[in-house]
């Protein structure tokens, strides 16, 4: 299991060759002991690490990610490889350009191995709900690696690849990261660009990285930020070098412990672990102080009201026509939309279809979207209040340990639950981070979250790194 | 809130899914019990609260409406259940 900054070192000592570091991931990734790919591109990683290694030997080397092995959530477009989603819907889509941030990562010189497991369209939080096999936790295989981006996070976990790009639209990066013992970045709103990136919920979806450390994050990141002209939502704050901001310490920084976040039947393994992360902030000089957010409890359906509406009208353009699954026997337009819409979606991306579809329907509309938008301004006051007397935002990620995967979980609402500490922040567009906290008695990861301001992502990587030191 | 059978065939029909006796019963009690929780929302008083539809800038940045990046009908119509000549195929939809 090596960091990417280890895999950089190992190539710029000239101790090993992209080509070399390539084939070992695409075996293990063949190998896949934990269900983590959904698809193997050994032609382009391959073509892709040769280049890295022409460029390297005349000293044109790019940078920190060149001939590093990555993997790409598979709800992130790849030109000429299968890209699904997770879902039976697009089984057999080839799409015809790279999203923003592949083309990015290609660009740095970063050497894409594959494509992850993932719920359907992201929907979900344990790849249970992928239509083609559930991934396993490298910690346990009978448990859950977390989700949505579950695939990305085992890849990473299991020394497969260096780093992997997950999706974030309610907590799918920084759970899996908690659930995986890994750091999982979601970005701010707007700082990497959404274009090329199957979307589930718009105003909520965001790019990220997941790594071992928090300094290989931060190179992943430096890699896809930035202004895209193909994303009207895309930010033009300043391209920055993060890893220049990781060393400063948080001497004198203000961390906030929201009660809220220390919800009911919340693990006691967990609520010591982000007690004692608070601590060990304390004793490096920051001040801790107990915080409230008091409309934290309204996240989760504000939620479930927005992300099935947005859904709702994302997905409609799936009607078999131009692409993805068509039902073999309509007879009639209509029918053909709805016998392959039927047959395409699995059962969690129905539900959220039609509870959007309700509540953006006649008479309803005012009574759930427009509230829920409502209280989405709240909850984002809440943070902006909080953010006057403390600069991080100190919870756990998951209230609970990795669940096993027979677990039965048909109660959708109880599934819903467990994202309740990673949904507000989504919803107020902040930066998110989880980063390992320790190890529970059963031997299973245990992550805290740092919540940052808007674009101050600076702040959040900086004391995750002093935490991660630590 | 509970939904009966009736707007739960109404809310498929227009999100264009078919949906068997058997799943409409059984999204019918999953779908009440998530409107029951979000029902929590109405609670909160927010007259004078501006609704958020998206964080971020106030205008979209919006490029300049200039042809770029285009596939060609061959690439575009790759991935399609069905074509003929340059063109996605449908079932007649006119008599």
């Amino acid at each position: 299991m090596k960091t990417i900054v280890e895999i950089g070192a190992g190539l710029a000592e000239k101790k090993t060759s992209a080509v070399e570091v390539a084939t070992a991931a695409l075996a293990s990734a063949k190998e896949d002991t934990f269900s983590a790919f959904l698809a193997i591109d050994e032609a382009g990683a391959m073509a892709a690490a040769k280049a890295s290694d022409e460029r390297r030997a005349r000293g044109a080397a790019l940078g920190p990610l060149d001939g590093v092995p990555v993997a790409l959530k598979d709800n992130i477009l790849t030109e000429g490889v299968v890209t699904t989603a997770g879902s039976k819907m697009l089984a057999d889509f080839t799409p015809p350009y790279d999203a923003t941030v592949t083309a990015r990562l290609k660009a740095a010189g970063a050497v894409i191995i594959g494509k992850t497991n993932l719920d359907e369209f992201g929907m979900g939080s344990s790849t249970v709900n992928s239509a083609f096999k559930p991934t396993k936790n490298p910690f346990d295989p009978s448990r859950t690696p977390g989700g949505s981006s579950g695939g990305s996070a085992a890849a990473v976990a299991a020394g497969i690849v260096g780093g992997a790009l997950g999706t974030d639209t309610g907590g799918s990066i920084r759970q899996p990261a908690s659930f995986t013992g890994l750091v999982g970045l979601k970005p701010t709103y707007g700082r990497v660009s959404r274009a090329g990136v199957i979307a589930y919920a718009s105003s909520l979806d965001q790019v990220g990285p997941m790594a071992h450390t928090v300094e290989d994050a931060a190179l992943l990141l430096e890699a896809i930020e930035g202004f895209d002209a193909n994303d009207s939502t895309s930010s033009d704050a300043k391209k920055t070098v993060w890893r220049d901001a990781l060393r400063s310490g948080v001497k004198g920084l203000r961390i906030g412990l929201p009660r809220e976040y220390f919800v009911d039947g919340m693990d006691a393994e967990v609520d010591s672990s982000v007690r004692a992360a608070a601590k060990r902030l304390e004793a490096l000089g920051a001040s801790v102080v107990d915080i409230s957010l008091p409309h934290t409890k309204y996240a989760l359906a504000t939620y479930y009201v927005i992300a099935p509406c947005e859904a709702s009208s994302n997905l409609g353009r799936y009607d078999g026509v131009r692409y993805g699954h068509r039902a073999a026997d309509a007879k009639a337009l209509k029918e053909l939309y709805e016998k392959s819409r039927s047959e395409g979606f699995g059962p969690e991306v129905k539900r959220r279809i039609m509870l959007g579809t309700f509540a953006l329907s006649s008479g309803y509309y005012d009574a759930y979207y427009r509230k829920a938008q409502q209280v989405r301004t709240l909850i984002t006051r809440d943070f902006e209040q909080a953010f006057q007397s403390v600069d991080i935002v100190l919870s756990a990620t998951s209230p609970v340990l990795p669940w096993r995967l027979d677990e039965k979980l048909d109660d959708p609402l109880a599934m819903y639950l467990m994202d309740v500490l990673t949904l507000p922040c989504s919803l107020a567009g902040l930066p998110g981070l989880s980063m390992p906290s320790g190890v529970s008695a059963s031997g299973l990861p245990i992550g805290v979250q740092l919540l940052g301001r808007r674009f101050d992502e600076a702040t959040l990587l900086r004391t995750a790194f002093a935490l991660e030191k630590h | 809130m509970k939904l009966t059978e009736e707007q739960v065939r109404h809310v498929a029909r227009l999100a264009r899914l078919a949906l068997s006796p058997d799943e409409l019963t059984r999204y019918g009690s999953q779908l009440s019990a998530i409107l029951d929780a979000v029902d929590s929302l109405s609670q909160l008083d927010t007259s004078g609260v501006p609704p958020t539809s998206v964080i971020g800038a106030a205008t979209p940045h919006l490029r300049e409406d200039v042809v770029a990046g285009e596939l060609g009908a061959k690439v575009a119509l790759a991935n399609a259940p069905q074509v003929e000549g340059s063109s996605f195929a449908i079932p007649k939809v006119i008599e």
